[in-house]
């Protein structure tokens, strides 16, 4: 087995071991809750007959060390038990609004990298002129602004002062989609999704911006550029056929990360535009207290990020042959 | 001891005088620090205060000369709201800050300087903060233990470590190979005693870098928090106010005299922590592995 694939093996063992720290965590988190630990899976509201399946679902009535046991076993299964508001399983509940966090998520993603790999080149094109101060200060901006506030100046302004974008949700009000199929046909649905993308894709554009910059200049020094400029190529040609293919690859394996990073970030924005996603829900489970869907929500999350951290550091480490797998942990 | 810390103090002062950005910061939070202690004299009105002209509450008023921002749907002075946000803002921030400073140097000295059993076993720790979402995190945290402003600098000084905690360890790992460790090691000094003797001094500068930083995250966090409402409810913060425009239908009355001006304030608070950590160098020049 050579080096790259013990590298990878190692490193899924930790995100395994991460993925499990991590519900133990919350494992205890919700055990450690005031009150009765049976709170935190059995709502009053449930039928007798549903109160007693989940009791033995979850072992509820047994000591705390067989609960956690029953809690992993449970978790491995894909079972996370039901959702109080929804008086549904968690993960029917959750699955039926992923998707359009996934949406809201990739079309932000695709507006954020696209945009900011094509501006970090133009900086570093502009270097040492005034545009590129400005776009510096601008992206500076970006990272400081929070999120949800941008969300509620762009829905000021653009939904309720002009008008042109509704104002939440992914349907107007009173109608819905007959399947997901006709909702991603249906034109009125990217238009509701047009403004939280937008304020998503202003909060992630710092990364691949800057990062798209600062490896542009790195780049830009190496002796083949200079070999490039000496042969007398424009410099257009330069900056796309040498530098930017070669400043590019870091930005891509970033865009992973910024997925986990998404994940977070859409808490707030699709509660600011009652998008109907995985943030909004965990939310809203939260000041439900609805404890078996913030757990189940939190837990999805979780791994989605750890996943794609996983994930950056494989492709980090395919794309970069002069990366020492050894001697970098 | 006491020398080398006063060493550090001017180490920092001299970095400042020597970076504007870093300046700017630093007049942002003075300016910040005067107006927290000045708020009840700045402030025209009591935040919470429904104001009353004769018999008639001042709901829903645009900006004039008696309310320079105008007043909430309940009647309530902006200007003054914002003044009094400052207090919430900075007490949040340092505290959380000074938190994220002791943890994560202390984790980063060990781990850096003992190495082997105890760095894998700090880092992997390290990893798994890395993998809890910030956001989801602080909101699961501060809805069960309920909203108090305290429960929410927990929350955040729990995760907020790991970023110094690695940084400081790399720095300690070059610091322990330099010849004056070696000179103290050799001459009998214990671990402890190099540690905080001999190489706390030199990544001090460090950790109070990335702690201003962390005065910023814990801000913008702060205001998510509140804006989503698990915020202190008797608190008066911009993350509030944001709250209270927002279900209170200001974007729809067009009130911008309401919902920017705690918006421009938050960003100016964050950013002068980045410019203070040397957040503007780190993130005009992120490398992939810190992310």
């Amino acid at each position: 087995m050579n080096v790259r694939w013990k590298y990878i093996l190692k490193r899924a063992g930790q995100m395994v071991l991460t993925m499990w720290i991590i519900s133990t965590i919350l494992f205890f988190i919700f055990r450690l809750m005031p009150g009765n630990p049976l709170v935190a899976y059995i709502d009053p509201t449930f039928t007798q007959e549903q109160q007693q399946i989940l009791m033995q679902q979850f072992g509820l009535d047994q000591p705390l060390w067989m609960q956690y046991v029953i809690f992993i076993k449970n978790l491995l299964r894909g079972q996370l038990g039901q959702s109080f508001f929804y008086k549904d399983s968690v993960v029917n509940v959750i699955f039926k609004v992923l998707p359009n966090t996934i949406y809201l998520m990739l079309s932000a993603l695709i507006i954020a990298y696209f945009t900011g790999i094509v501006g970090g080149i133009f900086l570093a094109w502009k270097r040492g002129e005034k545009v590129e101060t400005a776009g510096i200060i601008v992206t500076l901006f970006t990272r400081a602004a929070p999120q949800f506030w941008v969300g509620m100046i762009l829905l000021a302004v653009f939904s309720f002062e002009f008008g042109i974008f509704p104002s939440g949700g992914v349907s107007q009000a009173g109608t819905s989609y007959a399947s997901e199929f006709h909702k991603l046909l249906s034109l009125d649905f990217y238009r509701h999704l047009f403004l939280p993308a937008l304020t998503l894709s202003i909060y992630l554009i710092g990364l691949p911006l800057l990062l798209m910059r600062s490896n542009m200049l790195d780049v830009m020094s190496e002796s083949y550029v200079e070999m490039a400029e000496m042969r007398g190529l424009s410099k257009l040609r330069i900056m796309f056929k040498y530098a930017a293919r070669n400043a590019f690859l870091p930005v891509i394996t970033a865009m992973a990360v910024g997925i986990g990073y998404a994940m977070g970030g859409n808490v707030v924005i699709e509660t600011v535009f009652s998008w109907p996603g995985l943030g909004r829900l965990l939310v809203n489970a939260v000041s439900t207290s609805d404890y078996p869907l913030a757990q189940g929500a939190f837990i999805l999350i979780a791994g989605v990020m750890v996943f794609m951290n996983f994930l950056a550091d494989i492709i980090y480490s395919l794309l970069d042959p002069r990366v020492n797998i050894e001697s970098r942990r | 001891m006491k020398e080398a810390i006063k060493n550090a103090l001017i180490q920092s002062y001299e970095f400042l005088i020597n970076d504007k950005f870093a300046l700017t910061g630093v007049i942002i939070y003075v300016v910040f620090m005067i107006i927290a202690v000045l708020a009840p004299y700045i402030a025209p009105y009591d935040p919470h205060e429904m104001i009353k002209v004769g018999s008639e509450y001042m709901f829903n008023k645009p900006p004039s000369q008696d309310f320079l921002l105008g007043t909430t749907n309940m009647g309530r002075d902006i200007f003054s709201q914002l003044i009094y946000g400052v207090r919430p803002a900075l007490v949040v921030g340092f505290t959380a800050a000074f938190f994220v400073m002791v943890a994560g140097t202390l984790v980063g000295l060990f781990s850096g300087y003992y190495g082997g059993t105890t760095d894998s076993i700090l880092m992997r720790i390290t990893d798994v903060a890395f993998g809890i979402p910030f956001t989801p995190f602080v909101i699961i945290l501060v809805g069960f233990l309920g909203p108090s402003i305290w429960n929410i600098v927990l929350a955040m000084a729990m995760l907020l470590w790991r970023d110094t905690a690695r940084v400081i360890r790399s720095q300690v790992l070059t610091v322990r190979e330099r010849s004056f460790v070696e000179a103290a090691r050799v001459s009998g000094a214990s671990d402890l005693r190099i540690i905080f003797v001999y190489i706390a001094p030199n990544i001090l500068p460090l950790s109070f870098l990335y702690g201003s930083l962390a005065v910023g995250w814990a801000i913008l966090t702060e205001a998510a928090v509140s804006f989503l409402g698990f915020g202190d409810p008797d608190v008066i913060s911009w993350g509030y106010m944001l709250n209270d425009a927002y279900i209170s239908q200001a974007l729809s009355r067009g009130a911008y005299h309401w919902f920017i001006p705690p918006g421009i304030f938050i960003m100016l608070a964050v950013m002068a922590g980045f410019y203070i950590g040397r957040g503007s160098e780190e993130i005009l020049h992120p490398r992939l592995k810190e992310y």
